[in-house]
Formats: structure tokens, C-alpha cells, sequence
């Protein structure tokens, strides 16, 4: 499977106007890459993912086109899209714990799912139960109801369901951030395991958290203010990082063993600009540290390096 | 140094929603903490709203019906002044009655006697709702175990067999009594819904921090939980109104109504008394039986009306 | 200066509350002026619970609870208001701390009518300009707007700020930067160890291990209510003993090293608590000089 975005520009309607929440996004997945997407809030990793599978009325798509194995998804059109989601494009959304219904009992659930894709439940239960093995959950899971599991175990069963269908591309948003430190660690190699037992192609895992995108991903992207600021293999985003975002981002960042006393982090000043009229120009350009004349020219978002992709006048 | 962009000092802050975190859960009826500016969104939408916008003046114009018109009829509704049975014509604009008393007349008083009692039972009930809702939800424990017992009791009290035990002794019934009786039976779904909103927004966080700056309970009832819950009380009252004219008509059309005076309820009564409908005296009880009806319809779509106002999950954008 | 003795607490759940939850249970803990102390535990863990008994916001079950020596659970009116000039507490979700009808300010203004009656207004704006420029806040930008207007890191040093307006010895920070973003953390972390420079001690609760790490002279791992290993941060996070923390440690993901990197998880070893109390027995065994363990069967058997 392979995923093209084209300048792809996402618009949410407010009162006051349109918050550009994604302007002009350009990049490829190929074919069993995980892709990790990195931002903090604001930056329009959340956008990107739900715009790919359009699962927001709120959104307006403006601009750009998204291609799939070379034909275009509709992601303007919300029924277009209907036949494509859970089939072709699957996503297990924020707080997917809160997606299961709480008064259904879970098998019962995965049963109505699968049947409104006219997929008879008979004929995927061998298979669901392959999967729940691969996760470490048990098969007696169907038969409870969603309060019964903690949250890790649920997010396990949001995981199997969404990607039944083995769908060509998973978008992961933000799947472990309620979680404790050692059930994220089981749910980020379960999801890594899908693509490694080819239940997925590929995988877009969006994440505000860098170093568990390390652990998980085979490339980084890094977002900010709706623009795409850094794209590279993960070994070499985090050995050589050439988008000042990134470098601020990487040693802002506290690790285990790292001490006041010895290292004081510094973190970035400033906040990032207002989507709604945003400043033309490189939009990192206020708190840059290496801004100059030049900036107020957006940069493009070229190769710097093999595979290696930056928005910034000073990484070229 | 952090600095806010200060192009718009009112915009919404980009890092609006927090990296991973389930939001806050909303109240259903309370304003949402994340994004613009509580109050002025509120009359944005509440501006273009057609359910809220078309339910006030529905209500508003019954009202001013209710206030201007007695001052242009004469002062008793219940006078013998025409002859007996008319139908609508110049001089009475609805008609007579089976005793030659003017409709119009008893029309607007009685439509001034019904909001009457509307507003009064109406207040009785919310004041008392709030009180016992507020004070469980607030204190829990003990306390709320014996509030909501309450509560409970009165929900399941037979209406109907307390009224008349209670029209068996009392020979005289004014309308106040009868405002009375309404908000003592009105107020328990008050009770429950404020005692869950208390609840829920006393595990808040802001509410623990006023704890720690010194508050006392009563300040931090009012203060930091009811204004929460302002946009909810509104609602609570605009409901109470509606369901209190209906109940005070159903009342009165049943007989249990009060002893003097003239309402909507106490029109339809009599017109049943005299036979109004197999006679065919249509303006006897078309004209308040409508009035009730869109009145209290009125209250009612306002109400849907402010939900969407107040919930930006049913709007439609 | 405050001190946790055996601090148990227990809760009553189910219909007519028949089931019991214990949520801490036999707590030892110690803050020193000026430390920082890093409470670590995952969800259920009773990290909170602590802190809401250290901020009197709960009453333990059993145990004692004293600051400066009195009993934190026995005070009332205006020995509480005293105890709340010197304890102060800042919590994880900024804007759920703030009452989005009033403007932020107003959490500056509300512990005034309490703690400073008599001040005018003209040294009352001295004082709240001074403390938002303590935490290196600008008083123009945040005085006068909204908390949504505001963004998370300038809605947390408010509420830090707020505390030192009092005259705060000990701050209980909890969960205080899970929610903000990766670049504002730091500078929060940053201000909370400038304070404590100042002689304010912090007990800062967290599920992270390396923020953790980053800020504190000591830690104590807590599970499922108990404390398993406690000591300075150093020993604790270098020469980790209980099973439960080397979990922990080999689960955070770490920049620059995979998971599958780390070494092994388990303690082949003999239980380092049993050890020195082959009976068994309550309280932590000392494996080094302020290194203390519980023991490695201690809530074994987690489920996910």
C-alpha cells in the first residue's frame, strides 16, 4: 500500500472564522512504514489523522487530495468515504476507550460492526480469536461488558476491532496517553505487532510523545502550527535533527538520568501562533532561535539529506 | 518568558486541548470551559435560535395580553353583562357566556391569574428544589441519603388523592394557595437534577482550590458551583413555569381549582359545567383551551431552544 | 516537617457500602523544608489519595498525619486556615482548577479576603504583581483575562504563584505538567526547582519516571497503596531493587535506546526484604544508606 498526501489544507469552521488548522501538508507512507506524527497541541497531528478517514463533521476539507494505492480517496465527501473506512482506512481514535458502548457486551458489539459491512460474524470469529490472542487478551473478553476491563484491555479490544478488516493503512491517534507507563508499553508492541504480522500495511501513529515515537516507528514527522516542519528516518531525526522545532523539542526533553543539578533543560518560549490568521512566513519564526530576514518567505518542505525532509531556510 | 499573541486577546488558545487527556466531562446544560467566551457565544446563538427566538414572543405577547388586557375590559370577569350565549361579534370579541358574562373579559383576567400562579408555583418550587438539591449534592453522606429519601417520597405521592383530601378541608381556595400547592409538588425532579450537577462539578478541581484558599461552604455553594450551573437553572425555571400553568389548569378543569376568581383552567371548567360543547359555544372553551396549549407548548420549544444554545453539541453549525 | 506515620486510607463502596477499597495503606513518609520529594505510581497507586490527606481535602482511616508536630486531621477553623498559609496544593488539570465564569485572576484574589484582610488594595497589587513575577509570569499578560484565553503553562505558574503569595512551605504538586505541552514543561519544572533553592519543599506526584528524576532529591515508589521502594533518586533510579521499579524503569520509553535494548526485568535474586526480616513484618528494610525496600512480593500479580 502506498499513501500520497498532496498539499493537503483542512479548514474548521468557528464563529469567528476558519481555524486553519491544516495548511498545505505534503508527504508519502509506503508500504508496511509505520509513520510516526509528532506535535503538541495545536499542531494539527489530530487534524491530519481524522482528515485521512473523515470522521469529523466539523472539518472542512479546502484543499490538497490524498491517494491510496493510486486511487483518490473522497476525504470531502462523508458517505463517499463510508465504504473506505474500517475497510481500507482504519483508525483507532483518541480516548478509544470511551468508544465502547457501555451497555453492549463486547462480542456482541464486534458482531453488529461486522455485519454492517455485510461480513458475516460466523466467518471473521476464527480469526477474531487469533487476534485476541496476539494481544494477550483473553477469549472470555467477548462475553464481558466494557466496564469490566481495565483501560489498557480495552484499548487492546478498540485495536483488534478497528484493524479486522486488515485494513491497507492504521491511524493511530494518541492510543496510549491514559495509560500507565507499563500497559503503553504492551499496547505500543501490540500495535507494532499488527504491522509485523501483516493484519495492517501501514500505520500513522500520532503522538505528542517522542520517545515512545522512537521506540515504535521506522520514520518521525514532526508538526507544527498545521505545517509539516520535519520528516526523516527515526534514527536519524533524533541523531541529526535539522528543523530548529525539532532540536528545541529533542533536548527539551527530561530522561532518565538526566538531572537538574547536572543538565538544566530549557524548554521553547513563546506559544505557537493563532490558527485562525496565522503570520505569514515560516510560522516557528517568533520563537526561533536562528530566525532571520529570510524567514518571513515560508519555507518549502524540501529534501535536506536522503529521505530526509525539513521546512527551513537555515537546514538547506 | 511565555507570552500570549496579542492580536486578539479573546481568541481561543491554540493549545486548547490538552495532549492526551479525556476532556472534562460537560454537564449537559452548563457551558463548556474549553474554547470561547462563555457568555457571548451564548447570545450569539441564542439570537438565532428560531425555537427560542419564536417561544419568547409566543410568550411574551400572551403575557402582555395578560397585563395590558384587563385594563380594557371591565373589572369583573363574573358580571352578568350581555345577553346569555352569543357568539363572537363587535361588542364581545369572544362572545357570552350561558349567564351573558363577557369571555373576552374572563379571557384576560383568567390569562393574567394562570401566569400568576405559574410564576408563584413556579418560584416555590425552584427555590425549594435548589435548596434540598444543592445541600445533597454538596454535602453527601448522611445528609443526602435523607434529602433524596424525601425527595423520593414526595416524587411518589398520589397527586391527585392529597389535592382532594386537601379541597375536603379547605372550603376556601385562593389562588395563592393554589400557587402553594403546586411548587410543594413540583420540586422534586429539581431536587435530583441540581443534586447531580452538584456532584459532579464538587469534584472539580477549582472547587478543591477554594477549599484550600479558606472558603466557607456556603460561599463556595454560591459562588463557585451555582454560577457553573446558571445556564441549567435558567432552563429548571423556564420548565417550572410551563408545568406549573398546566398543572394549575388541570387543576382548576377538574374542580380542585380555586374557589374565586377566574383562570383558564376555571374557563374550561365551567364551559364543561354548562354543557359548552354539546351546545356547540365554541369561544367558550377553544380560546383558553389554545391559550394553555401554546403557552405552555411555548415554554417548552424555548427550552429545546435553550438546550441547543447552551450545549454546543446540538447545534447546528 | 510534615510527616506521614502509618497513614491508611479506606473506602466504602458498593450499594450500602459493604465492600471496603483501600486506597493507601500503612504510609510512611517524611518531607524536609527544601526537598524535593518525588511521590511515583501508576493508576491506583494512591499517589493522590496522599495527596489530598497531606491537603486535608480527606481524613486517613488510621495513622497519624503532623506538620511542625500537631495533628494535620484534628485541626478546625482557624488552625486549618493557618495550616493553608503554609501547605498549599496545584493540581493536574489547568483548567479545571480555574472556575471558567470568573477571569484567572481571580484565584489570586479569593485567598485574600481570608489570609491578608487588612492590606489596601494599592499593596495588595504590589504583592500579586511581585509573585507572578516570581514565577516569571508578566502581570500584563495574564492579569485581566479568562482562563481559556490563557495557555496551560501560564494557568499552572499562576496557581504557583497564588501559593507563594502565602507564605508556602510546602507545595504539593500533583500531576502538575501531565497535561501541558512538551516545551512548557520544562520551564514549570525549571520554576518549581528555582523554588526550592528558595527553601520551599515540593512533594511532586507523577506517573513519570523521568520527570522524576529530573527534579527530585528523593523518591518513593508507591503500588497499589503501599510504598515498595524508597530513598535518594539517585540510588533509587541507579540501583533500582524492587522487581515492581525495574518494571517500571525498563517500560519508560527512552529516547536514543529501544525496549528491546534494556535489560531483563525480573530480579533473579532473593527478596531483598526478607532478607533482613525473615519473619516478615510491617515498614521497609534498609538496603543501603537511604535506600529502603519493601517486599518483592508486595501486590504482586497486576493485572493490565
Amino acid at each position: 500500500m502506498t499513501l500520497s498526501v498532496s498539499d493537503l489544507a483542512v479548514h474548521y469552521r468557528t464563529t469567528r472564522g476558519d481555524v486553519r488548522a491544516l495548511d498545505g501538508v505534503s508527504f508519502g507512507v509506503a508500504d508496511r512504514e509505520i509513520m510516526g506524527l509528532v506535535g503538541e497541541s495545536g499542531s494539527g497531528k489530530t487534524t491530519l489523522g481524522k482528515s485521512l478517514i473523515r470522521l469529523d463533521s466539523r472539518m472542512r476539507h479546502v484543499g490538497g487530495t490524498v491517494t491510496l494505492d493510486g486511487r483518490e480517496l473522497p476525504i470531502g465527501d462523508d458517505r463517499a468515504m463510508n465504504s473506505f473506512r474500517f475497510a481500507e482506512v482504519s483508525i483507532v481514535p483518541q480516548y478509544a476507550m470511551s468508544a465502547l458502548n457501555p451497555t453492549r457486551k463486547i462480542g456482541r458489539m464486534v458482531r453488529e460492526l461486522v455485519e454492517s459491512r455485510k461480513i458475516r460474524f460466523a466467518s471473521v470469529r476464527a480469526e477474531l480469536d487469533r487476534r485476541l490472542d496476539l494481544v494477550g487478551l483473553d477469549r472470555a473478553v467477548l462475553d464481558r461488558y466494557p466496564l469490566e476491563l481495565s483501560g489498557g484491555m480495552k484499548q487492546r479490544m478498540v485495536m483488534v476491532i478497528s484493524t479486522l478488516l486488515n485494513p491497507a493503512l492504521l491511524i493511530a491517534d494518541e492510543v496510549t496517553s491514559a495509560l500507565d507507563v507499563s500497559t503503553q508499553r504492551a499496547v505500543a508492541q501490540a500495535l507494532v505487532g499488527f504491522r509485523d504480522h501483516d493484519l495492517v500495511r501501514s500505520m500513522i501513529v500520532i503522538t505528542h510523545d517522542f520517545s515512545l515515537v522512537y521506540q515504535m516507528a521506522d520514520t518521525i514527522t514532526v508538526m507544527y502550527a498545521g505545517r509539516l516542519a520535519e520528516k526523516a528516518a527515526t534514527e536519524t531525526i533524533v541523531t541529526t535533527p535539522r528543523h530548529p522545532y525539532t532540536q528545541q523539542l529533542i533536548s527539551a526533553l527530561p530522561e532518565v538520568g538526566v538531572r537538574y543539578g547536572g543538565k538544566r533543560l530549557s524548554g521553547i518560549p513563546g506559544t505557537p501562533p493563532s490558527l485562525l490568521d496565522p503570520p505569514p512566513g515560516c510560522r516557528f519564526r517568533d520563537r526561533c532561535p536562528l530566525a532571520f530576514a529570510k524567514c518571513v518567505e515560508e519555507p518549502p518542505f524540501v529534501e535536506v539529506g536522503p529521505d530526509h525532509f525539513a521546512a527551513c531556510w537555515k537546514a538547506q | 518568558m511565555t507570552t500570549v499573541n496579542p492580536a486578539d486577546p479573546t481568541e481561543p488558545a491554540a493549545s486548547s486541548m490538552p495532549p492526551g487527556e479525556p476532556p472534562p466531562a460537560t454537564v449537559p446544560g452548563v457551558a463548556t470551559v474549553h474554547g470561547v467566551p462563555v457568555r457571548r457565544e451564548a447570545l450569539y446563538f441564542a439570537r438565532r435560535n428560531k425555537k427560542l427566538v419564536g417561544g419568547l414572543a409566543v410568550v411574551l405577547a400572551f403575557l402582555a395580553l395578560a397585563l395590558v388586557g384587563p385594563l380594557f375590559v371591565a373589572d369583573d370577569p363574573l358580571a352578568y353583562v350581555g345577553p346569555p350565549a352569543q357568539p363572537p361579534s363587535g361588542t364581545y370579541w369572544l362572545g357570552t357566556t350561558t349567564f351573558g358574562q363577557d369571555v373576552f373579559a374572563q379571557f384576560v383576567h383568567g390569562l393574567r391569574a394562570t401566569f400568576l400562579v405559574g410564576i408563584v408555583g413556579a418560584l416555590i418550587a425552584g427555590v425549594l428544589g435548589m435548596v434540598v438539591g444543592f445541600t445533597a449534592g454538596y454535602r453527601g453522606g448522611a445528609v443526602d441519603e435523607i434529602l433524596t429519601m424525601v425527595t423520593n417520597v414526595v416524587l411518589v405521592l398520589p397527586v391527585l388523592a392529597v389535592l382532594m383530601i386537601i379541597a375536603a378541608y379547605l372550603q376556601v381556595r385562593n389562588v395563592a394557595v393554589q400557587a402553594v400547592i403546586i411548587g410543594l409538588f413540583s420540586w422534586p425532579w429539581v431536587a435530583r437534577a441540581v443534586r447531580a450537577q452538584t456532584f459532579s462539578l464538587r469534584s472539580r478541581e477549582f472547587v478543591d482550590l477554594a477549599k484550600l484558599s479558606g472558603a466557607p461552604v456556603r460561599r463556595i455553594i454560591f459562588t463557585e458551583i451555582a454560577p457553573n450551573m446558571a445556564s441549567y437553572l435558567f432552563m429548571v425555571f423556564i420548565l417550572l413555569f410551563g408545568g406549573a400553568v398546566l398543572f394549575a389548569a388541570t387543576l382548576d378543569v377538574i374542580g380542585l381549582g380555586p374557589t374565586d376568581g377566574i383562570s383558564l383552567g376555571l374557563m374550561l371548567n365551567h364551559a364543561k359545567q354548562w354543557s359548552a360543547m354539546n351546545l356547540g359555544m365554541w369561544w367558550w372553551f377553544i380560546p383558553p383551551g389554545l391559550a394553555i396549549t401554546t403557552v405552555v407548548g411555548a415554554f417548552y420549544i424555548m427550552n429545546v431552544g435553550l438546550d441547543e444554545v447552551f450545549n454546543p453539541k446540538l447545534r447546528e453549525m | 516537617m510534615l510527616k506521614l506515620d502509618g497513614v491508611s486510607k479506606t473506602y466504602r463502596v458498593g450499594a450500602f457500602g459493604r465492600r471496603s477499597m483501600t486506597a493507601v495503606r500503612d504510609v510512611d513518609l517524611e518531607l524536609r523544608p527544601g526537598e524535593v520529594v518525588s511521590l511515583i505510581g501508576e493508576s491506583g497507586s494512591g499517589k493522590s489519595t496522599i495527596g489530598r490527606l497531606i491537603l486535608r481535602l480527606i481524613v486517613p482511616t488510621s495513622g497519624e498525619i503532623t506538620f511542625g508536630g500537631s495533628d494535620v486531621a484534628a485541626l478546625r477553623g482557624g488552625d486549618l486556615k493557618e495550616y493553608y498559609r503554609h501547605v498549599q496544593g496545584v493540581f493536574q488539570d489547568p483548567f479545571s482548577s480555574y472556575n471558567p465564569v470568573f477571569r484567572a485572576e481571580r484565584v489570586l484574589h479569593m485567598i485574600r479576603p481570608a489570609y491578608f484582610p487588612g492590606v489596601s488594595d494599592a499593596d495588595w497589587q504590589v504583592k500579586v504583581e511581585e509573585s507572578l513575577s516570581a514565577v516569571s509570569l508578566n502581570p500584563g499578560d495574564v492579569l485581566g483575562k479568562y482562563a481559556h484565553q490563557l495557555s496551560g503553562g501560564q494557568l499552572q505558574r499562576m496557581l504557583i504563584a497564588r501559593a507563594l503569595l502565602l507564605d508556602v512551605r510546602l507545595l504539593v504538586a500533583d500531576e502538575v505538567i501531565s497535561m501541558l505541552d512538551a516545551s512548557t514543561r520544562i520551564d514549570v519544572l525549571n520554576l518549581l526547582a528555582d523554588l526550592k533553592e528558595r527553601g520551599l519543599a515540593v512533594l511532586f506526584i507523577t506517573h513519570d519516571l523521568s520527570l522524576g528524576n529530573y527534579l527530585s532529591d528523593r523518591t518513593v515508589i508507591l503500588r497499589r497503596g503501599s510504598v515498595v521502594e524508597r530513598g535518594a533518586t539517585g540510588k533509587v533510579f541507579g540501583d533500582p531493587q524492587h522487581p515492581y521499579t525495574r518494571m517500571l524503569l525498563s517500560s519508560v520509553p527512552r529516547l536514543g535506546q529501544r525496549w528491546s535494548e534494556l535489560p531483563a526485568e525480573s530480579y533473579a535474586g532473593e527478596c531483598r526484604y526478607h532478607q533482613r526480616f525473615p519473619d516478615g513484618g510491617p515498614g521497609l528494610a534498609q538496603v543501603d544508606d537511604d535506600h529502603f525496600v519493601a517486599c518483592f512480593k508486595l501486590h504482586e500479580g497486576r493485572t493490565v
